[in-house]
């Protein structure tokens, strides 16, 4: 017995009504077939990605930057993109890979900052807790071949503490003075870790800040895939700052002694 | 009570022969049982007060509160059983986050009263469930502006400049009525309201309460947040001078 009176008299499927001459209502059982119901296809790559992130642990806290572009594979389609987000009071985001996935995870973060302020229970996320968080989510999803394309840097300062740590697509987690995703683990990483490591209690903010515009100036002449237009974040005991877009100075007198490609014959 | 003994009160699926539904009128008497609770909407915000019954002096300050937080900027009082209470705030946040999921903007504080009246409601139809007993206020300042509404235990659901619910209602409404809210500040509103929760709350009968208090505002930057402790300190300290003045 069909239950729903909205499909009495009418055809069961569309294979008896082929040009749709009764509207039919969607219903349990009359609806179409999933086309995809026997083999599902889950995210196989990135789509429109963001470039590396890079973060360093400073005298006073934490400082990020990444530049403000999400590229459509090869083409620079987006050049107002931020990609490091302030989570509550004392966290940052910084986000590579797929721009869609930072921006459902950025969905997720919002709706536990929900919930954690209904709560009324005097306690708040910090980066650690949002770092865990972010673990969990990004290793469950791998673990159902449906990853989250993203690799996270999760800045912060709370209770005194500085905290820097990094998530990936796989579920992978670590901490360190230094980070970098994307093409700035292999470019930008020896820099910071050179400049960095041994002195995260000497460095100043000034210097924190010119260390990261000179890696994002090598990355940008490096990396096919920057931009010139960067958002710097510090997260200090004061709280969460992050910058307006930033312009990288660069000289490309250089290129006229490059031999070898390009136009030039000798 | 001459609805019992007639069999019409037994279940919120009949109607007595004069058209009344008596298990929705035995939640409201649940309402009227529990201590006062007022929502002030004015010229820019919104503020919630409760006079909540402190039943035992074994219970930690501040415990079994009866002003929630349903969204960022939706804060909500209720007057009458608390578990019913908390029960309605996670419909409320389930509300909440489902405007927000499916549309990124913050529900409005109507549409969230809305969808609350319709689940109050559906209480009313069946005689499987009782009806809430509680009536709720909800307030906020969403991009219409400050909003106050109360749903009660029949589904109903009111905007208000001004709202009362539980045992004083009665004298709180007429306070209420004397103030100009569309004219008052916050600030302001959180001052009256403290006094209209100390003047409605009778000493003969419940000894010992809480003032709990709450609001949005600009000074809060729209989110529904306690009113700060020295404010509600002052507020108190005025409160009881103007009831000793009044008295």
């Amino acid at each position: 017995m069909d239950h729903f009176p909205a499909n009495w008299g009418r055809p069961r499927n569309d294979a008896i009504d082929l040009y749709a001459t009764h509207l039919l209502h969607p219903r349990p059982n009359n609806r179409a077939k999933d086309a995809f119901a026997d083999s599902v296809q889950r995210t196989q790559q990135p789509i429109v990605t963001g470039t590396s992130v890079l973060a360093i642990k400073f005298k006073d806290g934490i400082m990020m930057a990444a530049d403000n572009l999400a590229s459509y594979g090869s083409l620079a389609r987006f050049k107002d993109v931020q990609r490091l987000q302030a989570f509550g009071d004392y966290t940052v985001i910084g986000a590579s890979g797929d721009m869609s996935d930072f921006q459902f995870i950025q969905r997720l973060l919002d709706d536990i900052a929900v919930a954690e302020i209904a709560a009324q229970d005097g306690h708040d996320l910090g980066p650690v807790e949002i770092h865990e968080y972010m673990s969990q989510v990004m290793y469950g999803r791998r673990s159902k071949l449906d990853p989250l394309w993203n690799s996270l840097i999760i800045g912060g300062f709370k209770d005194g503490k500085r905290f820097l740590s990094y998530v990936d697509l796989l579920g992978t987690t670590y901490t360190a003075s230094t980070i970098a995703t994307g093409y700035g683990g292999y470019i930008a990483q020896p820099l910071l870790r050179k400049a960095v490591e041994g002195y995260e209690d000497v460095l100043t903010a000034e210097q924190a800040r010119k260390i990261l515009e000179d890696s994002m100036r090598v990355l940008f002449y490096r990396d096919a895939r920057s931009l010139n237009k960067y958002q710097l974040a510090t997260i200090t005991a004061a709280g969460v700052q992050i910058s307006d877009s930033l312009h990288l100075e660069t000289s490309w007198d250089f290129a006229e002694g490059i031999r070898g490609y390009g136009a030039q014959t000798q | 009570m001459t609805s019992i003994g007639t069999g019409y009160d037994l279940s919120a699926s009949t109607y007595s022969p004069d058209g009344r539904i008596f298990q929705v009128e035995y939640a409201n008497k649940a309402v009227e049982n529990s201590g006062t609770a007022i929502g002030l909407r004015v010229k820019d915000g919104v503020v919630l007060a409760v006079e909540k019954f402190v039943h035992s002096k074994l219970l930690v300050p501040g415990a079994n509160r009866r002003v929630q937080t349903v969204d960022r900027h939706i804060g909500m009082a209720t007057a009458g059983l608390l578990a019913d209470g908390r029960s309605v705030s996670n419909r409320a946040r389930d509300e909440c986050a489902n405007i927000r999921n499916s549309f990124r903007e913050q529900p409005t504080v109507k549409y969230i009263s809305d969808r609350l009246a319709l689940y109050a409601q559906m209480y009313t139809l069946y005689s499987s469930v009782r009806p809430f007993g509680i009536s709720t206020i909800l307030a906020g300042v969403d991009k219409t502006g400050p909003s106050l509404y109360v749903v009660e235990p029949s589904g109903v659901c009111l905007g208000y400049h001004g709202a009362a619910i539980g045992k004083g209602r009665q004298l709180a409404k007429t306070e209420l009525e004397k103030l100009k809210l569309s004219e008052l500040t916050t600030r302001e509103a959180a001052m009256e309201a403290a006094r209209i929760i100390y003047l409605v709350h009778d000493d003969n009968k419940e000894k010992e309460f809480e003032l709990e208090m709450s609001w949005v505002c600009s000074e809060t930057n729209g989110l529904h947040v306690p009113v700060p402790a020295d404010l509600l300190a002052e507020a108190e300290r005025k409160a009881k001078e103007a009831l000793e003045n009044f008295e």
